[in-house]
């Protein structure tokens, strides 16, 4: 046998060299316990509105079952652009400058491979959406993390944005409201890292996924500053304000040259998003403002009971402007993010997420969603808060315990 | 006291009478003193007109008999509708009373311990108040939703513990 079928290698070079997702050992310990409460979740708790579902039903019944048009329904994009304009300030043609993905997560494997080549480099933030380092290995380009820090509250700072790009930075990849912090960006965050993209001509990618769940005030997307338009592509999607994960649609707006590479990949990959998916995204930008803004007033009661309690706790955390996360600060505790995660789902039976799966530095935080009940997110609550406790009088009565974890992590590095 | 904040403890109240102070100050980040004064002035005020328990009598021994009841009524000279809808309202039997638009005028829920209980409500109590000109009794057979909540828990499916 030739050695080069081995199996070992018959998987790519780039992609047997991603890693497993962070989460994927954390997640079969967590799918292995029955009776948990489970703050890992980055997904809505609520189901898709009835109105929503409903009408979905009836575009089934009237049988339209078949492919669209490659970019999507045109009266899907149609709505879609209108919606941009009056929620987001940036004005996109239906026919050219649009296309319905597979959700957010295909629009930004596009637009990824539509303009990277081998060598090109990628500025994103860290902590991020676990993809992003992914997506930008599989089409072959050069990941460039830039970690925001508790103290920028998590936002992007655009002096530390300036000295990380190269001559090699082709793109800006941008998530705020971000997930796994909630961290938002102010407007003028977002004109000073305008006029950078433009400066150094970069393409930006912005996934504003959790736009609509945005607590404080909502500027308009980084798309809609001066000399941005044409070098940004606007990600958005279904998922999260409407509650439609499982629907699987998304979308991208920008300019026409872009959207016709995302197309191409598109067409030959994709084919089309599914056409039941598209008609329910057409029914929550006809009518499903409503709920969606009950379910934001949900999600801010929750930041706000859980971002008290865990400063009450001790467990420090930057108020979440958008999403519905929190990323609390555990370092009190004398525990790795992996051993918090995994002693709180044993001890207390609540699932969390350690920080290390959406950062390198992730080690001092854990990602909270509140897309939960508040009556399981009270009762977590009270169990995050009884571990904590312990950990903290365990560690007091055995005071080398913390001094024995970090020689033994010195070992193992 | 910010008219938000009244509109945002009412909100939660609606959804759950039973939050404490403590609770609702935690859920809106407004302090426990401007709850309490926004509960009290909302009671001094009505705006808060009781605190009430939903029941699911079906999961539960003591189930009665419930029934709408539609009433069409002269309409009087002075104040329409209202007397008699008052004096409707004060039959203990009688749970909820409602002034509509259409065939009838008024509609109630009326609740007994047996059908034979409603029937003669609406025999000796209602049929003959005067103004009454006609009723149309619809006997309850099962609730679904009421004031908001659902009385059947969606299945579970293979919903994922942790997503990115
Ligand atoms: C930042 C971010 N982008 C994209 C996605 C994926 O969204 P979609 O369901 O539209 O593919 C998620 C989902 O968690 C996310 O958090």
């Amino acid at each position: 046998m030739n050695d080069s079928k081995s199996p070992r290698n018959r998987v790519a070079a780039h992609i047997r060299e991603l890693p497993k997702s962070g989460i994927r050992d954390f997640f079969e310990l967590v799918m292995s316990m029955d009776d948990i409460i489970s703050l890992g979740v980055g997904e809505p708790d609520f189901v898709t509105p009835w109105g929503i579902r409903e009408a979905t039903i009836y575009s089934l019944e009237k049988g339209h079952t078949s492919y669209t048009s490659n970019l999507g329904l045109l009266s899907l994009r149609q709505q879609a652009c209108e919606y941009v304009r009056k929620d987001f300030g940036v004005s996109y043609d239906a026919e050219s400058e649009c296309i319905v993905t597979v959700g957010v997560s295909e629009g930004l494997d596009l637009i990824l491979r539509a303009i990277l080549e081998v060598g090109d480099e990628v500025v994103y933030h860290e902590p991020c959406y676990v993809s992003y380092p992914a997506c930008i290995k599989m089409a072959q380009a050069k990941p460039l993390p830039l970690v925001t820090t508790e103290e920028d509250g998590f936002s992007l700072d655009p002096a530390k944005l300036k000295s990380t790009l190269t001559d090699r930075t082709k793109v800006l990849l941008l998530n705020f409201p971000n997930n796994p912090t909630g961290a938002n960006l102010s407007r003028d965050q977002k004109k000073e890292i305008a006029e950078i993209a433009v400066a150094h001509d970069l393409i930006v990618i912005t996934d504003e996924i959790y736009a609509e769940l945005t607590y404080g005030e909502r500027s308009p997307s980084i798309a809609a500053f001066p000399g941005m338009k044409e070098r940004t592509v606007f990600l958005h999607g279904f998922s999260k304000a409407f509650a439609m994960t499982g629907f699987r649609i998304g979308y991208a707006c920008g300019p026409s040259d872009l959207i016709d590479a995302m197309m191409k990949i598109h067409q030959y990959s994709m084919l089309c998003a599914s056409i039941m998916g598209q008609e329910a995204a057409k029914e929550a930008l006809k009518n499903g403002r409503r709920d969606m803004e009950s379910m934001k007033s949900a999600y801010l009661t929750r930041r706000n009971m859980i971002v008290k309690r865990l400063n009450n706790i001790g467990l420090p955390c930057v108020n979440p402007e958008g999403a519905f996360y929190v990323y609390p600060n555990i370092s009190s505790t004398g525990l790795s993010s992996q051993e918090f995660a995994t002693r709180l789902l044993k001890e207390e039976r609540v699932a969390v997420v350690p920080g290390t799966a959406f950062s390198q530095e992730g080690e001092k935080h854990v990602r909270c969603a509140y897309a939960v009940s508040t009556s399981d997110l009270e009762t977590a609550l009270d169990r995050i808060k009884g571990f904590v406790e312990r950990v903290r009088s365990e560690n007091k009565t055995s005071p080398g315990f913390r001094k024995h974890k970090k020689d033994k992590v010195a070992i193992a590095n | 006291m910010k008219s938000d904040n009244i509109e945002k403890v009412l909100g939660l109240l609606q959804q759950n009478a039973r939050l404490t102070s403590e609770q609702l100050s935690e859920r809106l980040a407004i302090s426990v003193d401007e709850v309490d004064a926004i509960i009290v002035e909302c009671e001094k005020t009505s705006v808060i007109r009781g605190y009430y328990t939903l029941v699911n009598e079906d999961n539960f021994d003591r189930q009665r008999v419930r029934a709408v009841i539609d009433v069409a009524v002269e309409p009087e000279r002075d104040g329409g509708f209202d007397r008699i809808a008052r004096n409707i309202a004060k039959f203990s039997e009688v749970t909820d009373v409602l002034l509509v638009s259409g065939n009838f005028d008024i509609s109630l829920i009326v609740v007994g311990d047996s059908l034979q209980d409603v029937a003669n409500f609406v025999s000796s109590k209602l049929a003959p108040l005067r103004g009454v000109r006609s009723t149309r009794t619809h006997f309850m057979l099962k609730k679904y939703k009421e004031a908001g909540f659902t009385f059947e828990d969606d299945e579970d499916y293979e919903r994922l513990k942790i997503t990115p």
